[in-house]
Protein backbone atom coordinates (compact mmCIF):
# COMPACT_ATOMS: atom_id res chain seq x y z
CA UNK A 1 0.00 0.00 0.00
CA UNK A 2 1.97 2.86 -1.51
CA UNK A 3 1.81 6.23 -1.76
CA UNK A 4 2.15 5.66 -5.47
CA UNK A 5 -0.50 3.09 -5.18
CA UNK A 6 -3.10 6.03 -3.64
CA UNK A 7 -1.92 8.21 -6.29
CA UNK A 8 -2.93 5.68 -9.09
CA UNK A 9 -6.36 5.26 -7.62
CA UNK A 10 -6.82 8.68 -7.14
CA UNK A 11 -5.88 9.33 -11.20
CA UNK A 12 -8.58 6.99 -11.83
CA UNK A 13 -10.93 8.60 -9.68
CA UNK A 14 -10.76 11.80 -11.21
CA UNK A 15 -12.20 10.17 -14.67
CA UNK A 16 -14.78 8.48 -12.75
CA UNK A 17 -15.47 11.48 -11.24
CA UNK A 18 -15.51 13.39 -14.80
CA UNK A 19 -18.08 11.04 -16.05
CA UNK A 20 -20.22 11.71 -12.61
CA UNK A 21 -20.01 15.34 -12.30
CA UNK A 22 -21.07 16.09 -16.51
CA UNK A 23 -23.60 13.84 -16.46
CA UNK A 24 -25.20 15.54 -12.76
CA UNK A 25 -24.57 18.76 -13.84
CA UNK A 26 -27.71 18.42 -16.90
CA UNK A 27 -29.88 16.82 -13.72
CA UNK A 28 -28.90 19.69 -11.64
CA UNK A 29 -29.78 22.60 -13.86
CA UNK A 30 -32.93 21.07 -14.82
CA UNK A 31 -33.51 20.42 -11.60
CA UNK A 32 -32.73 24.09 -10.36
CA UNK A 33 -35.45 26.14 -13.00
CA UNK A 34 -37.91 23.54 -13.40
CA UNK A 35 -37.74 21.81 -9.95
CA UNK A 36 -38.11 18.33 -11.37
CA UNK A 37 -35.79 16.23 -11.92
CA UNK A 38 -35.23 14.86 -15.63
CA UNK A 39 -34.98 10.86 -15.43
CA UNK A 40 -34.37 10.43 -18.96
CA UNK A 41 -30.83 12.05 -18.83
CA UNK A 42 -29.00 8.96 -18.28
CA UNK A 43 -30.43 7.43 -21.43
CA UNK A 44 -29.62 10.63 -22.83
CA UNK A 45 -25.83 10.48 -22.03
CA UNK A 46 -26.38 7.06 -23.86
CA UNK A 47 -27.68 8.51 -26.97
CA UNK A 48 -24.87 11.09 -26.72
CA UNK A 49 -22.23 7.99 -26.36
CA UNK A 50 -24.14 6.67 -29.73
CA UNK A 51 -24.30 9.98 -31.54
CA UNK A 52 -20.58 10.37 -31.34
CA UNK A 53 -19.90 6.72 -32.06
CA UNK A 54 -22.23 7.61 -35.43
CA UNK A 55 -20.32 11.35 -35.48
CA UNK A 56 -16.56 9.53 -34.96
CA UNK A 57 -17.22 6.59 -37.46
CA UNK A 58 -18.37 9.26 -40.20
CA UNK A 59 -15.31 11.75 -39.98
CA UNK A 60 -13.11 8.70 -40.14
CA UNK A 61 -14.40 7.36 -43.22
CA UNK A 62 -13.72 11.13 -44.69
CA UNK A 63 -10.82 11.85 -43.66
CA UNK A 64 -9.04 8.18 -43.37
CA UNK A 65 -7.39 6.39 -40.62
CA UNK A 66 -3.81 5.62 -39.96
CA UNK A 67 -0.78 6.67 -41.74
CA UNK A 68 -2.68 7.90 -44.65
CA UNK A 69 -4.80 9.93 -42.46
CA UNK A 70 -5.92 13.61 -43.67
CA UNK A 71 -6.35 14.83 -40.12
CA UNK A 72 -4.38 14.09 -37.16
CA UNK A 73 -6.35 11.89 -34.41
CA UNK A 74 -7.38 14.30 -31.70
CA UNK A 75 -8.68 16.63 -34.35
CA UNK A 76 -11.19 14.12 -35.29
CA UNK A 77 -11.90 13.82 -31.97
CA UNK A 78 -12.52 17.78 -31.34
CA UNK A 79 -14.87 17.42 -34.02
CA UNK A 80 -16.56 14.51 -32.66
CA UNK A 81 -17.22 16.04 -29.75
CA UNK A 82 -18.10 19.53 -30.49
CA UNK A 83 -20.24 17.83 -33.46
CA UNK A 84 -22.00 15.45 -31.44
CA UNK A 85 -22.78 17.81 -28.33
CA UNK A 86 -24.44 19.84 -31.01
CA UNK A 87 -26.47 17.17 -32.34
CA UNK A 88 -27.53 15.56 -28.75
CA UNK A 89 -28.63 19.21 -27.41
CA UNK A 90 -31.39 18.73 -30.33
CA UNK A 91 -32.13 15.45 -28.30
CA UNK A 92 -32.45 17.59 -25.50
CA UNK A 93 -34.56 20.35 -26.99
CA UNK A 94 -36.90 17.39 -28.37
CA UNK A 95 -37.43 15.40 -25.02
CA UNK A 96 -37.96 19.01 -23.14
CA UNK A 97 -40.57 20.15 -26.07
CA UNK A 98 -42.44 16.67 -26.49
CA UNK A 99 -41.98 15.15 -22.78
CA UNK A 100 -41.81 17.89 -20.28
CA UNK A 101 -43.15 21.34 -21.54
CA UNK A 102 -46.69 19.99 -22.01
CA UNK A 103 -46.77 18.57 -18.45
CA UNK A 104 -44.84 21.72 -16.30
CA UNK A 105 -48.36 22.47 -14.56
CA UNK A 106 -49.28 18.55 -14.01
CA UNK A 107 -48.22 17.03 -10.53
CA UNK A 108 -45.00 16.59 -9.90
CA UNK A 109 -45.25 13.05 -10.10
CA UNK A 110 -46.80 13.21 -13.64
CA UNK A 111 -43.62 14.69 -14.85
CA UNK A 112 -41.53 12.29 -13.03
CA UNK A 113 -42.70 9.63 -15.07
CA UNK A 114 -42.23 11.20 -17.79
CA UNK A 115 -38.44 10.90 -17.66
CA UNK A 116 -38.74 7.24 -17.20
CA UNK A 117 -40.69 6.69 -19.99
CA UNK A 118 -38.60 8.85 -22.57
CA UNK A 119 -35.56 6.72 -20.98
CA UNK A 120 -37.78 3.11 -22.07
CA UNK A 121 -38.42 4.85 -25.17
CA UNK A 122 -34.52 5.70 -26.11
CA UNK A 123 -33.60 2.15 -24.77
CA UNK A 124 -35.95 0.39 -27.16
CA UNK A 125 -35.59 2.81 -30.05
CA UNK A 126 -31.96 1.75 -29.82
CA UNK A 127 -32.14 -1.72 -29.47
CA UNK A 128 -34.39 -1.29 -32.38
CA UNK A 129 -31.87 0.48 -34.62
CA UNK A 130 -28.83 -1.06 -33.62
CA UNK A 131 -29.68 -3.96 -33.22
CA UNK A 132 -29.63 -4.43 -29.42
CA UNK A 133 -25.73 -5.51 -30.29
CA UNK A 134 -22.68 -3.97 -28.12
CA UNK A 135 -20.71 -2.04 -30.42
CA UNK A 136 -16.68 -0.81 -30.06
CA UNK A 137 -16.36 3.16 -29.86
CA UNK A 138 -13.13 3.39 -32.49
CA UNK A 139 -9.90 4.44 -30.80
CA UNK A 140 -9.63 8.09 -32.44
CA UNK A 141 -5.79 8.68 -30.36
CA UNK A 142 -2.92 6.31 -30.28
CA UNK A 143 -2.64 5.77 -26.25
CA UNK A 144 0.24 6.62 -24.81
CA UNK A 145 1.29 5.92 -21.03
CA UNK A 146 3.55 8.10 -19.23
CA UNK A 147 5.51 7.08 -16.27
CA UNK A 148 5.27 9.58 -13.62
CA UNK A 149 7.42 8.42 -10.66
CA UNK A 150 5.97 5.09 -10.96
CA UNK A 151 2.09 6.41 -11.52
CA UNK A 152 0.71 4.76 -14.65
CA UNK A 153 -1.28 7.64 -16.29
CA UNK A 154 -2.39 7.47 -19.69
CA UNK A 155 -2.87 10.42 -22.51
CA UNK A 156 -6.50 9.22 -22.85
CA UNK A 157 -7.06 9.76 -18.64
CA UNK A 158 -5.49 13.27 -18.72
CA UNK A 159 -7.54 13.96 -21.66
CA UNK A 160 -10.70 13.11 -19.97
CA UNK A 161 -10.25 15.24 -16.67
CA UNK A 162 -8.89 18.15 -18.96
CA UNK A 163 -11.98 18.37 -21.59
CA UNK A 164 -14.89 17.87 -18.06
CA UNK A 165 -12.65 20.54 -16.42
CA UNK A 166 -12.71 22.90 -19.37
CA UNK A 167 -16.56 21.97 -20.20
CA UNK A 168 -17.33 23.10 -16.58
CA UNK A 169 -15.23 26.56 -16.70
CA UNK A 170 -17.39 27.35 -19.89
CA UNK A 171 -20.58 26.07 -18.06
CA UNK A 172 -19.34 28.22 -15.17
CA UNK A 173 -18.83 31.48 -17.72
CA UNK A 174 -21.86 31.18 -19.22
CA UNK A 175 -23.94 30.82 -16.23
CA UNK A 176 -22.24 33.50 -14.37
CA UNK A 177 -21.55 36.04 -17.07
CA UNK A 178 -24.45 35.73 -19.76
CA UNK A 179 -27.80 36.83 -19.54
CA UNK A 180 -29.22 33.85 -20.08
CA UNK A 181 -27.17 32.20 -17.26
CA UNK A 182 -28.58 34.59 -15.13
CA UNK A 183 -32.26 33.61 -16.47
CA UNK A 184 -31.13 30.85 -14.93
CA UNK A 185 -30.00 31.65 -11.80
CA UNK A 186 -32.71 33.51 -11.19
CA UNK A 187 -35.57 31.14 -12.36
CA UNK A 188 -33.71 28.80 -9.60
CA UNK A 189 -35.06 31.07 -7.04
CA UNK A 190 -37.97 31.90 -8.14
CA UNK A 191 -39.76 31.15 -12.01
CA UNK A 192 -42.65 33.08 -11.67
CA UNK A 193 -41.54 36.39 -11.94
CA UNK A 194 -39.01 35.52 -14.82
CA UNK A 195 -41.22 36.22 -17.26
CA UNK A 196 -42.54 39.18 -16.25
CA UNK A 197 -39.11 41.07 -16.65
CA UNK A 198 -39.71 40.21 -20.06
CA UNK A 199 -37.68 37.16 -20.22
CA UNK A 200 -38.71 33.66 -22.15
CA UNK A 201 -39.08 31.19 -19.87
CA UNK A 202 -39.50 28.32 -22.77
CA UNK A 203 -36.64 29.72 -24.46
CA UNK A 204 -34.30 29.55 -20.47
CA UNK A 205 -35.90 25.82 -20.20
CA UNK A 206 -35.17 24.75 -23.29
CA UNK A 207 -31.60 26.23 -23.16
CA UNK A 208 -31.08 24.45 -20.16
CA UNK A 209 -32.18 20.97 -21.31
CA UNK A 210 -29.66 21.75 -24.40
CA UNK A 211 -27.37 22.50 -22.21
CA UNK A 212 -27.14 19.96 -20.36
CA UNK A 213 -27.62 16.94 -22.84
CA UNK A 214 -25.01 18.20 -24.78
CA UNK A 215 -22.80 17.72 -21.17
CA UNK A 216 -24.02 14.40 -21.20
CA UNK A 217 -22.95 13.71 -24.98
CA UNK A 218 -19.04 15.24 -24.10
CA UNK A 219 -19.17 12.78 -21.32
CA UNK A 220 -20.84 9.16 -23.37
CA UNK A 221 -17.66 10.43 -25.70
CA UNK A 222 -15.39 10.43 -23.34
CA UNK A 223 -16.73 7.48 -21.60
CA UNK A 224 -16.28 5.17 -25.15
CA UNK A 225 -12.92 6.35 -25.45
CA UNK A 226 -12.26 4.98 -21.74
CA UNK A 227 -14.06 1.91 -21.57
CA UNK A 228 -15.14 1.43 -25.64
CA UNK A 229 -17.68 -0.78 -25.77
CA UNK A 230 -21.43 0.97 -26.17
CA UNK A 231 -24.46 -0.83 -24.98
CA UNK A 232 -28.54 0.72 -24.95
CA UNK A 233 -28.61 0.22 -21.18
CA UNK A 234 -24.94 1.77 -20.72
CA UNK A 235 -26.86 5.00 -19.69
CA UNK A 236 -28.78 3.08 -16.86
CA UNK A 237 -26.51 2.44 -13.87
CA UNK A 238 -24.15 5.32 -14.75
CA UNK A 239 -27.13 7.91 -14.88
CA UNK A 240 -28.37 6.26 -11.72
CA UNK A 241 -25.13 7.20 -9.58
CA UNK A 242 -25.15 10.68 -11.52
CA UNK A 243 -28.15 11.49 -10.09
CA UNK A 244 -27.18 10.45 -6.65
CA UNK A 245 -23.93 12.40 -7.30
CA UNK A 246 -26.74 15.98 -7.74
CA UNK A 247 -28.57 15.04 -4.96
CA UNK A 248 -25.08 14.92 -2.98
CA UNK A 249 -23.73 17.54 -4.52
CA UNK A 250 -26.70 19.98 -2.98
CA UNK A 251 -30.06 20.37 -5.47
CA UNK A 252 -30.12 22.62 -8.14
CA UNK A 253 -25.94 23.79 -7.41
CA UNK A 254 -23.78 23.18 -10.05
CA UNK A 255 -20.58 23.64 -8.49
CA UNK A 256 -22.19 21.00 -5.93
CA UNK A 257 -22.90 18.66 -8.58
CA UNK A 258 -19.15 19.37 -10.00
CA UNK A 259 -17.73 18.41 -6.70
CA UNK A 260 -19.89 15.75 -5.92
CA UNK A 261 -18.95 14.02 -9.01
CA UNK A 262 -15.52 13.54 -8.26
CA UNK A 263 -16.62 12.51 -4.96
CA UNK A 264 -18.35 10.00 -5.71
CA UNK A 265 -15.33 8.87 -7.88
CA UNK A 266 -13.04 9.17 -5.07
CA UNK A 267 -15.51 7.27 -2.62
CA UNK A 268 -16.35 4.93 -5.21
CA UNK A 269 -12.43 4.08 -6.23
CA UNK A 270 -11.20 4.32 -2.93
CA UNK A 271 -13.01 1.85 -1.62
CA UNK A 272 -11.49 -0.95 -3.12
CA UNK A 273 -7.66 -0.58 -1.71
CA UNK A 274 -10.08 0.61 1.71
CA UNK A 275 -11.07 -3.00 1.44
CA UNK A 276 -7.61 -4.55 0.53
CA UNK A 277 -6.31 -2.66 4.03
CA UNK A 278 -8.78 -4.21 5.94
CA UNK A 279 -8.25 -7.33 4.30
CA UNK A 280 -4.77 -7.36 5.19
CA UNK A 281 -5.24 -5.71 9.08
CA UNK A 282 -7.72 -8.05 10.06
CA UNK A 283 -6.53 -11.29 7.56
CA UNK A 284 -9.93 -11.19 5.91
CA UNK A 285 -11.18 -12.01 2.47
CA UNK A 286 -13.27 -9.74 1.67
CA UNK A 287 -13.94 -9.25 -2.18
CA UNK A 288 -14.24 -5.82 -4.00
CA UNK A 289 -17.47 -6.78 -5.56
CA UNK A 290 -18.61 -5.40 -2.02
CA UNK A 291 -17.31 -1.83 -3.72
CA UNK A 292 -20.49 -0.02 -4.40
CA UNK A 293 -22.25 -1.53 -1.53
CA UNK A 294 -19.99 0.22 0.95
CA UNK A 295 -19.44 3.12 -1.44
CA UNK A 296 -22.76 3.61 -1.17
CA UNK A 297 -23.47 3.07 2.37
CA UNK A 298 -21.08 6.17 2.84
CA UNK A 299 -22.47 8.29 0.85
CA UNK A 300 -26.21 7.84 2.46
CA UNK A 301 -24.04 8.11 5.59
CA UNK A 302 -23.38 11.75 4.41
CA UNK A 303 -27.34 12.31 3.44
CA UNK A 304 -27.94 11.80 6.39
CA UNK A 305 -25.64 14.19 8.33
CA UNK A 306 -25.91 16.59 5.41
CA UNK A 307 -29.85 15.93 4.24
CA UNK A 308 -29.69 18.97 1.99
CA UNK A 309 -26.39 17.60 0.29
CA UNK A 310 -22.85 19.39 0.14
CA UNK A 311 -23.98 22.85 -1.20
CA UNK A 312 -28.15 23.02 -0.88
CA UNK A 313 -30.02 25.41 0.60
CA UNK A 314 -32.57 24.08 3.19
CA UNK A 315 -35.20 26.53 2.45
CA UNK A 316 -35.04 25.74 -1.91
CA UNK A 317 -37.96 23.37 -1.93
CA UNK A 318 -39.93 26.08 -0.59
CA UNK A 319 -39.63 28.94 -3.13
CA UNK A 320 -41.95 27.84 -5.62
CA UNK A 321 -45.56 28.60 -5.56
CA UNK B 1 -57.47 56.03 -26.83
CA UNK B 2 -56.58 55.02 -23.75
CA UNK B 3 -53.06 53.33 -22.93
CA UNK B 4 -54.74 50.02 -20.92
CA UNK B 5 -58.12 48.98 -21.83
CA UNK B 6 -59.65 46.13 -20.72
CA UNK B 7 -63.66 45.06 -21.96
CA UNK B 8 -65.80 43.17 -20.38
CA UNK B 9 -63.01 40.82 -18.62
CA UNK B 10 -64.42 37.91 -16.52
CA UNK B 11 -62.65 34.71 -15.31
CA UNK B 12 -63.41 31.39 -14.24
CA UNK B 13 -60.94 29.38 -11.97
CA UNK B 14 -62.77 25.65 -12.78
CA UNK B 15 -66.22 26.84 -12.36
CA UNK B 16 -65.79 29.61 -9.69
CA UNK B 17 -66.16 33.25 -11.22
CA UNK B 18 -62.79 35.17 -10.25
CA UNK B 19 -63.74 38.44 -11.96
CA UNK B 20 -66.74 39.54 -13.52
CA UNK B 21 -67.38 41.80 -16.36
CA UNK B 22 -64.05 44.31 -15.76
CA UNK B 23 -63.87 47.49 -17.32
CA UNK B 24 -60.90 49.91 -17.16
CA UNK B 25 -59.12 52.58 -19.37
CA UNK B 26 -55.95 53.77 -18.12
CA UNK B 27 -54.73 57.14 -20.14
CA UNK B 28 -51.49 57.62 -20.29
CA UNK B 29 -49.52 59.25 -17.26
CA UNK B 30 -52.74 58.35 -14.99
CA UNK B 31 -52.28 56.80 -11.28
CA UNK B 32 -55.54 54.63 -10.97
CA UNK B 33 -56.27 52.74 -8.02
CA UNK B 34 -57.81 49.53 -7.17
CA UNK B 35 -59.38 48.64 -3.68
CA UNK B 36 -61.50 46.15 -2.33
CA UNK B 37 -61.29 43.62 0.76
CA UNK B 38 -59.53 40.44 0.92
CA UNK B 39 -60.32 37.83 -1.66
CA UNK B 40 -61.93 40.28 -4.19
CA UNK B 41 -60.19 39.32 -7.13
CA UNK B 42 -57.90 42.27 -7.05
CA UNK B 43 -54.02 40.50 -7.78
CA UNK B 44 -56.04 37.78 -10.11
CA UNK B 45 -57.20 41.08 -12.29
CA UNK B 46 -53.27 41.88 -12.35
CA UNK B 47 -52.35 38.38 -13.38
CA UNK B 48 -55.06 38.35 -15.95
CA UNK B 49 -53.71 41.70 -17.79
CA UNK B 50 -49.72 40.54 -17.25
CA UNK B 51 -50.79 37.16 -18.96
CA UNK B 52 -50.27 34.76 -15.85
CA UNK B 53 -53.93 33.71 -16.57
CA UNK B 54 -55.91 33.99 -20.10
CA UNK B 55 -58.86 35.76 -19.10
CA UNK B 56 -62.30 33.71 -20.04
CA UNK B 57 -63.77 36.42 -21.96
CA UNK B 58 -62.96 39.85 -22.53
CA UNK B 59 -60.26 42.26 -24.26
CA UNK B 60 -57.35 43.57 -23.35
CA UNK B 61 -55.21 45.90 -25.09
CA UNK B 62 -52.33 48.40 -24.64
CA UNK B 63 -51.77 50.85 -26.98
CA UNK B 64 -54.79 49.62 -29.21
CA UNK B 65 -52.79 46.17 -29.62
CA UNK B 66 -54.52 42.99 -27.98
CA UNK B 67 -52.63 41.34 -25.51
CA UNK B 68 -54.65 38.14 -25.05
CA UNK B 69 -52.94 35.00 -25.85
CA UNK B 70 -49.40 36.74 -25.70
CA UNK B 71 -46.74 35.22 -23.36
CA UNK B 72 -45.99 36.81 -20.08
CA UNK B 73 -42.68 37.85 -21.35
CA UNK B 74 -44.04 40.07 -24.04
CA UNK B 75 -46.38 41.43 -22.64
CA UNK B 76 -43.86 42.66 -20.46
CA UNK B 77 -41.56 43.75 -23.25
CA UNK B 78 -44.66 46.05 -24.31
CA UNK B 79 -44.71 47.85 -21.57
CA UNK B 80 -45.95 46.50 -18.35
CA UNK B 81 -43.81 46.25 -15.48
CA UNK B 82 -44.94 44.79 -12.02
CA UNK B 83 -44.29 44.61 -8.40
CA UNK B 84 -45.49 42.09 -6.36
CA UNK B 85 -47.84 41.86 -2.97
CA UNK B 86 -44.97 39.13 -1.44
CA UNK B 87 -41.90 40.28 -2.64
CA UNK B 88 -40.79 38.17 -5.54
CA UNK B 89 -36.95 38.43 -5.26
CA UNK B 90 -34.41 36.27 -6.37
CA UNK B 91 -33.03 35.76 -2.89
CA UNK B 92 -29.41 34.91 -3.68
CA UNK B 93 -28.65 37.56 -6.28
CA UNK B 94 -27.13 40.69 -5.55
CA UNK B 95 -29.90 44.09 -6.25
CA UNK B 96 -27.47 45.70 -9.20
CA UNK B 97 -28.22 41.67 -10.89
CA UNK B 98 -32.21 42.02 -10.47
CA UNK B 99 -32.37 45.66 -12.11
CA UNK B 100 -29.53 43.80 -15.20
CA UNK B 101 -32.01 40.68 -15.55
CA UNK B 102 -34.94 43.19 -16.03
CA UNK B 103 -32.91 44.58 -19.17
CA UNK B 104 -32.72 40.96 -20.95
CA UNK B 105 -34.65 42.24 -23.98
CA UNK B 106 -32.48 45.06 -24.10
CA UNK B 107 -29.28 43.17 -24.26
CA UNK B 108 -28.67 41.54 -27.98
CA UNK B 109 -25.15 39.84 -27.29
CA UNK B 110 -25.30 36.68 -28.89
CA UNK B 111 -23.72 33.28 -27.78
CA UNK B 112 -20.17 34.38 -28.65
CA UNK B 113 -20.49 37.31 -26.04
CA UNK B 114 -21.59 34.86 -23.48
CA UNK B 115 -17.99 33.87 -22.94
CA UNK B 116 -15.85 36.07 -24.36
CA UNK B 117 -15.71 39.90 -23.88
CA UNK B 118 -16.56 41.51 -26.98
CA UNK B 119 -16.96 44.59 -27.90
CA UNK B 120 -20.29 44.91 -28.16
CA UNK B 121 -20.94 42.56 -25.29
CA UNK B 122 -18.88 45.26 -22.96
CA UNK B 123 -20.79 48.16 -24.62
CA UNK B 124 -23.91 46.60 -23.78
CA UNK B 125 -23.16 45.66 -20.46
CA UNK B 126 -21.51 48.87 -19.55
CA UNK B 127 -24.56 50.90 -20.49
CA UNK B 128 -27.15 48.29 -18.71
CA UNK B 129 -24.90 48.58 -15.79
CA UNK B 130 -25.33 52.28 -15.94
CA UNK B 131 -28.82 52.57 -16.19
CA UNK B 132 -29.37 49.99 -13.91
CA UNK B 133 -27.31 52.05 -11.32
CA UNK B 134 -29.66 55.05 -12.75
CA UNK B 135 -32.67 53.75 -11.48
CA UNK B 136 -31.01 52.04 -8.00
CA UNK B 137 -30.05 55.70 -7.27
CA UNK B 138 -33.56 57.01 -8.04
CA UNK B 139 -34.92 54.70 -5.48
CA UNK B 140 -32.41 55.62 -3.12
CA UNK B 141 -30.74 51.97 -2.84
CA UNK B 142 -27.54 52.35 -4.89
CA UNK B 143 -25.31 52.13 -2.36
CA UNK B 144 -26.67 48.62 -1.51
CA UNK B 145 -26.44 47.20 -5.77
CA UNK B 146 -23.24 44.53 -4.76
CA UNK B 147 -25.43 43.28 -2.05
CA UNK B 148 -27.55 39.96 -2.11
CA UNK B 149 -30.89 41.17 -1.34
CA UNK B 150 -32.08 38.34 1.22
CA UNK B 151 -29.62 40.44 3.42
CA UNK B 152 -31.22 43.44 2.70
CA UNK B 153 -34.14 44.94 5.56
CA UNK B 154 -37.96 44.55 4.19
CA UNK B 155 -38.16 48.70 3.03
CA UNK B 156 -35.09 48.21 1.05
CA UNK B 157 -36.20 44.92 -0.78
CA UNK B 158 -39.55 46.60 -1.41
CA UNK B 159 -37.53 49.98 -3.13
CA UNK B 160 -35.60 46.68 -5.24
CA UNK B 161 -38.34 45.59 -6.77
CA UNK B 162 -39.96 48.22 -8.00
CA UNK B 163 -36.33 49.25 -9.15
CA UNK B 164 -36.94 46.08 -11.20
CA UNK B 165 -39.96 46.60 -12.47
CA UNK B 166 -38.98 49.89 -14.35
CA UNK B 167 -36.00 48.63 -15.72
CA UNK B 168 -38.19 47.05 -18.32
CA UNK B 169 -39.09 50.59 -19.51
CA UNK B 170 -42.72 50.31 -18.73
CA UNK B 171 -45.39 51.98 -20.21
CA UNK B 172 -47.55 51.42 -17.39
CA UNK B 173 -46.43 50.79 -13.66
CA UNK B 174 -48.60 47.89 -11.92
CA UNK B 175 -48.21 47.90 -8.25
CA UNK B 176 -49.38 45.22 -6.07
CA UNK B 177 -49.74 46.75 -2.55
CA UNK B 178 -46.84 48.55 -2.35
CA UNK B 179 -47.12 49.66 1.48
CA UNK B 180 -47.09 46.14 2.83
CA UNK B 181 -45.81 46.07 6.52
CA UNK B 182 -43.82 49.48 6.08
CA UNK B 183 -43.89 52.04 8.87
CA UNK B 184 -45.69 54.99 8.70
CA UNK B 185 -41.87 56.82 8.15
CA UNK B 186 -41.45 54.47 5.07
CA UNK B 187 -44.70 55.33 3.84
CA UNK B 188 -43.91 58.85 3.18
CA UNK B 189 -41.04 57.67 1.57
CA UNK B 190 -42.58 55.52 -0.80
CA UNK B 191 -45.15 58.29 -1.70
CA UNK B 192 -42.36 60.45 -2.45
CA UNK B 193 -40.59 57.45 -4.77
CA UNK B 194 -43.90 56.85 -6.34
CA UNK B 195 -44.87 60.87 -7.59
CA UNK B 196 -40.80 60.85 -8.31
CA UNK B 197 -41.03 57.99 -11.00
CA UNK B 198 -44.27 58.68 -11.87
CA UNK B 199 -43.42 62.39 -13.25
CA UNK B 200 -39.84 61.66 -14.05
CA UNK B 201 -41.16 58.47 -16.88
CA UNK B 202 -44.71 59.99 -17.60
CA UNK B 203 -45.67 56.61 -16.25
CA UNK B 204 -49.02 55.63 -16.02
CA UNK B 205 -49.88 53.48 -12.43
CA UNK B 206 -52.07 50.99 -11.44
CA UNK B 207 -51.66 50.45 -8.22
CA UNK B 208 -53.62 47.90 -5.31
CA UNK B 209 -54.02 49.22 -1.93
CA UNK B 210 -55.14 48.70 1.10
CA UNK B 211 -54.22 51.76 2.80
CA UNK B 212 -57.25 54.18 1.74
CA UNK B 213 -55.47 57.09 2.19
CA UNK B 214 -52.87 56.30 0.76
CA UNK B 215 -54.42 55.44 -2.39
CA UNK B 216 -56.71 58.21 -2.17
CA UNK B 217 -54.17 60.58 -2.02
CA UNK B 218 -52.67 59.66 -4.97
CA UNK B 219 -54.90 58.23 -7.61
CA UNK B 220 -57.18 60.50 -9.69
CA UNK B 221 -59.70 57.32 -9.78
CA UNK B 222 -60.15 54.33 -7.92
CA UNK B 223 -62.16 51.41 -8.30
CA UNK B 224 -63.54 49.32 -5.93
CA UNK B 225 -63.81 45.31 -6.20
CA UNK B 226 -66.16 43.36 -4.02
CA UNK B 227 -65.84 39.05 -4.84
CA UNK B 228 -64.94 39.33 -8.26
CA UNK B 229 -67.09 42.57 -9.04
CA UNK B 230 -66.60 46.25 -9.45
CA UNK B 231 -69.27 47.86 -6.95
CA UNK B 232 -68.24 51.50 -7.27
CA UNK B 233 -66.08 53.75 -9.93
CA UNK B 234 -64.42 57.04 -9.24
CA UNK B 235 -62.56 59.72 -7.61
CA UNK B 236 -61.59 59.70 -4.35
CA UNK B 237 -64.22 61.53 -2.83
CA UNK B 238 -67.00 59.74 -4.34
CA UNK B 239 -65.43 56.52 -3.76
CA UNK B 240 -65.53 57.88 0.42
CA UNK B 241 -68.70 58.45 0.55
CA UNK B 242 -70.25 55.31 -1.15
CA UNK B 243 -72.69 53.22 1.13
CA UNK B 244 -71.34 50.03 -0.88
CA UNK B 245 -67.87 50.98 -0.13
CA UNK B 246 -68.42 51.76 3.34
CA UNK B 247 -70.41 48.48 3.49
CA UNK B 248 -67.92 46.17 2.19
CA UNK B 249 -65.22 47.65 4.36
CA UNK B 250 -66.36 48.64 7.37
CA UNK B 251 -69.60 46.44 7.48
CA UNK B 252 -73.33 46.96 7.01
CA UNK B 253 -73.64 48.20 11.03
CA UNK B 254 -71.33 51.28 9.68
CA UNK B 255 -73.97 52.40 6.85
CA UNK B 256 -77.00 52.55 9.33
CA UNK B 257 -75.55 54.02 11.82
Amino acid sequence: MSFTFLMQNLVNALQWGSFYALIALGYSMVYSILMLFNFAHGDIFMVGAYIGLGVATLLLALVGTGAGAMLPGWVVLVFTILISMFLTAFVGLIVERVGYRPLREAPRASAAITGLMIGIILETSNIILMGGQRVKFPQLIESVTYNIGGVFVTNMKIMIVLVSLGLMLALHLFVTRSKWGMAMRAMAFDYVVVPLVGVPLNTIAAMTFAIGSALAAAAGILFGLAYPVLDPFMGVSLGWKAFVAAILGGRGSIMGACLAGFMLGFIEIMTVPAIQIVNRLFNLNLGSNLRDLIAYSIVLLILIFRPHGLFGEPYSAKLRL
Amino acid sequence: MALLQVDHMTHFFSGLRAVHDFNLAIEPGEIRGLIGPNGAGKTTIFNLITGIYTPTEGKISLNGESLIGLYPHKIASRGIGRTFQDLRLWRHMTVLEHVKMARYSQLTYGLWGAFFDTALRRKEEVESEHRAMELLSLLGVDHLADQLVVNLPYGAQRRVEMARALAIEPKILFLDEPTVGMTPEELVQIMAIIRNIHQKFDLAIFMIEHRLKFVMELCEQIQCLVFGEVIADGNPDDIQNNPQVIEAYLGKDAVEA
